[in-house]
C-alpha cells in the first residue's frame, strides 16, 4: 500500500515527499542517460550522414532510410533474424517441454541433477561459448567431426561454420542448446501449477499417463504457453554474441543477422568508413519491428491472464 | 470376509506392481537422461580436458582424461594472452555494476512502492514502457555518450553503461516487495526517532534479502556475460577488455594454440559456473519468476 502525503498545496506535498525524489534520482538519472536518451538519439542520428571520425555530421533527412530500403544486405539480415526466430523458437520450446514433462515425474530421484546439467549452458558467457564451439565444431580435428568420422556417419569432416549452407543453421543449433534451460525452467514452473487433485481424481478413474498428459496437463499449460512463446520469440532476436564469435556473420554474409549488420556498418567496416547514421537507421527500423512484436506480446499476455482468470472461476 | 481379503491382497499386489513399474521406468529414464546430459555438457568437459592436454594430444582426440595435466597452459593463457588482466577487468566491472544496480533499484523501488507523491505515476509508466523497447539497437548513442563524457579511457565508462538503463524488472520486484510490508514498521521506526533514510536502511532494506539476492544473481550473470557493450566501448582500448572481448580479439592470433584457448575459456567460465552451482536455486527461481506473474 503506497502512502500518500496529505497536504492541500502542491508545493507542500512536493516538500513532504522530498526524500522520495532523492531516492528516485540515481536510478532515474541512469535510466535517462542510458535508456531514454539513446532511444531519442538513435532517431536523430538516423537522419545524419555521420562517420563517427569527425564532429561533422550533416543532416540528410530520410536519405539513410531510402538507401536502406534498397540495400539487399539489410533485407537479407532482416530476414535471417526472423528465420532464426522461426526455426529456433519451436524447436527449443518443443524439446524443452518434453524434457520438462519427463523431469516433472516424482519417481525420478535424479531430476534435480538433470535439471542442473540441462540448465548449465544458460549461465555461461555466450561469447566464450561461441569461441569454444569454433573449436568443438572445427573440421580440423574438432571433437564433433572426429566422432562423426570415427562412427562412419560421414565420409569426411563437415565444415559446419565455414560452409555458407550450414553456418546459420549451426549457430541456430548452438543457440537452442545454449538457451534450452531457460525454456525448460519456464515449463517446469508452469507444470508446478497443475492441480494435483485433478491428476489424482483422473488416476482413480483409471486414466493412464498419456490420458493425464493429453486431457489435463497440456490443456492446463495453454495460457502459459502463449506467454512462454512470446518471451522466447523476442529473446531469439538477440543473438549477437554467438553469431559474432562463431562466424562474424560469414562466410560471405551467410549468417549475418540484424545486430551483426548494425555492428558491421557502425564499428567494423573493413577498409571503409564507419556509417553511424546509416546503422542507426537500420537499428530504428528493426527496433520498431521488435517493438511491434513486444506490443503484440503485451496484448496476448493480457488475453492469457484473462483466460487463466476465467479458468480459475470455473473451478 | 474372504472376498474382501482377497480384493485387498489384489489391490496391494497391484500397488506394489505399479510402484515397481514406476521404479523401473524411472531407472530407464534416468539412464537415457544421463546419456543425454553427458552429450549436453560434453563441450565443457572437452574444454577442461583440452586445457590440461598438449596441443598434439588435443588434435589426436584420444579420450577426455589428460595423460599428464599440463598446468602450463593456464600460465600461458593468464600471462601471454593477458587473461589475468581481462579477468581483473571483468571482476571490477561486475562487482561495481552489481553494487550500483542493487543500490539504485532498491531506492527507486522503495520510493515507488512505499509512497504516493506527485510524479510517481509518470515515472512508473515510463519505466513500464521500457519493457517494450528493444535493447541492443541503441548501442550507437551509448557509445557516443560515453565518448562525449570522456569516460572512454577508464573502466568506469563500461561500469556506468552497464549499470545504466532502467532495470525495470528489479525496480518492480523491489516496489512490489516494499509495498506489502506492514505500516507498523515505519511507525515504530518514527517513534524511535528514525528519519526517512534510516527507516529505509535499518528497517526496510534488511527485510528485502530475497529480492536483493535475486537482483545480485541476475545482474551478476548479465554483467559477467556481457559482450556487445564492452566490445564496442573498448575498440580503441585493448587494456580495458573483458574476458569475452579479450578472447574474441585473440581468436585469430592464437588460433593454433587450442590448449591455451581452452585454458583461457576455462578460467573465464569456471567462476560463473561455480557461482551457479552454489546458488542454483536462486538462479532458477529468478528466471522462472518472469512467467509466474
Amino acid at each position: 500500500m503506497a502512502r500518500a502525503f496529505a497536504a492541500p498545496v502542491l508545493s507542500e506535498r512536493l516538500y513532504a515527499a522530498r526524500w522520495c525524489y532523492v531516492f528516485m534520482l540515481p536510478s532515474f538519472g541512469l535510466a535517462i542517460l542510458f535508456t531514454f536518451w539513446p532511444i531519442a538519439a538513435s532517431w536523430y542520428f538516423s537522419l545524419l550522414d555521420w562517420s563517427g571520425f569527425s564532429d561533422e555530421r550533416p543532416y540528410i533527412g530520410l536519405a539513410n532510410y531510402v538507401e536502406l530500403i534498397g540495400d539487399p544486405y539489410f533485407w537479407q539480415a532482416f530476414g535471417r533474424s526472423f528465420l532464426f526466430m522461426a526455426v529456433t523458437v519451436p524447436v527449443r520450446l518443443t524439446l524443452a517441454l518434453i524434457v520438462a514433462i519427463v523431469l516433472n515425474d516424482a519417481a525420478l530421484r535424479l531430476a534435480p541433477l538433470f535439471r542442473t546439467l540441462f540448465f548449465l549452458p544458460v549461465v555461461t558467457t555466450s561469447a566464450i561459448v561461441g569461441l569454444l564451439m569454433v573449436f568443438v565444431l572445427s573440421p580440423f580435428n574438432g571433437p564433433v567431426n572426429q566422432a562423426l568420422v570415427a562412427s562412419g556417419l560421414v565420409g569426411r569432416p563437415i565444415d559446419f561454420l565455414g560452409d555458407p549452407a550450414t553456418a546459420l543453421y549451426t549457430v541456430m543449433g548452438v543457440s537452442v542448446w545454449k538457451q534450452f534451460g531457460v525454456s525448460m525452467v519456464y515449463w517446469l514452473a508452469a507444470l508446478q501449477t497443475v492441480p494435483p487433485e485433478q491428476l489424482d481424481a483422473a488416476r482413480v478413474d483409471g486414466a493412464g499417463r498419456w490420458d493425464l498428459l493429453r486431457y489435463i496437463t497440456l490443456p492446463h499449460l495453454r495460457p502459459f504457453a502463449i506467454v512462454i512463446v512470446l518471451i522466447t520469440a523476442v529473446s531469439a532476436l538477440r543473438v549477437f554474441d554467438l553469431v559474432q564469435t562463431m562466424t562474424g556473420g560469414g562466410p560471405f554474409f551467410a549468417s549475418e543477422v540484424m545486430e551483426v549488420y548494425i555492428y558491421r556498418n557502425a564499428f567494423s567496416v573493413q577498409g571503409g568508413t564507419p556509417r553511424l547514421g546509416y546503422a542507426s537507421a537500420a537499428g530504428v527500423l528493426f527496433g520498431l519491428t521488435v517493438m511491434l512484436i513486444a506490443l503484440t506480446q503485451a496484448r496476448a499476455l493480457r488475453w492469457a491472464r484473462q483466460a487463466r482468470g476465467d479458468a480459475g472461476l470455473r473451478q | 470376509m474372504s472376498a474382501t481379503t482377497s480384493s485387498l491382497t489384489l489391490q496391494r499386489r497391484f500397488a506394489v506392481g505399479w510402484l515397481r513399474g514406476s521404479r523401473l521406468r524411472a531407472t530407464i529414464t534416468s539412464l537415457i537422461l544421463g546419456a543425454i546430459c553427458l552429450v549436453w555438457t560434453y563441450p565443457f568437459l572437452w574444454m577442461v580436458s583440452a586445457a590440461l592436454k598438449t596441443n598434439v594430444q588435443v588434435a589426436s582426440g584420444a579420450g577426455l582424461i589428460p595423460p599428464s595435466p599440463q598446468w602450463g597452459n593456464f600460465e600461458r593463457a593468464w600471462t601471454q594472452a593477458h587473461i589475468g588482466q581481462y579477468f581483473t577487468n571483468t571482476v571490477i566491472i561486475t562487482v561495481s555494476t552489481v553494487a550500483i544496480v542493487v543500490a539504485t533499484t532498491a531506492m527507486m523501488g522503495y520510493a515507488l512502492g512505499r509512497y504516493d507523491y506527485p510524479g510517481r505515476k509518470i515515472v512508473l509508466a515510463l519505466y513500464a514502457a521500457t519493457i517494450f523497447i528493444p535493447e541492443g539497437y541503441t548501442i550507437i548513442p551509448v557509445f557516443d555518450l560515453i565518448n562525449r563524457l570522456h569516460l572512454n579511457d577508464t573502466l568506469f565508462g563500461i561500469i556506468l553503461a552497464e549499470a545504466g538503463g532502467a532495470h525495470v524488472i528489479f525496480v518492480l520486484l523491489f516496489a512490489g516487495f516494499f509495498s506489502q510490508l506492514p505500516h507498523e514498521l515505519e511507525e515504530a521506526a518514527i517513534v524511535d526517532g528514525a528519519g526517512f533514510v534510516r527507516t529505509f536502511a535499518q528497517v526496510m532494506l534488511p527485510l528485502s534479502g530475497p529480492v536483493i539476492a535475486t537482483t545480485i544473481i541476475l545482474q551478476f550473470m548479465s554483467s559477467w556475460n556481457n559482450f556487445m557493450l564492452p566490445l564496442v566501448l573498448t575498440l580503441s582500448r585493448p587494456e580495458l577488455r573483458t574476458l569475452g572481448v579479450g578472447m574474441f580479439a585473440f581468436q585469430g592470433q592464437y588460433y593454433s594454440d587450442w590448449s591455451g584457448m581452452a585454458a583461457a575459456a576455462t578460467i573465464s567460465l569456471l567462476p560463473i559456473i561455480g557461482v551457479f552451482l552454489a546458488l542454483q536455486r536462486h538462479f532458477v527461481e529468478g528466471i522462472a519468476g518472469a512467467i509466474k506473474q
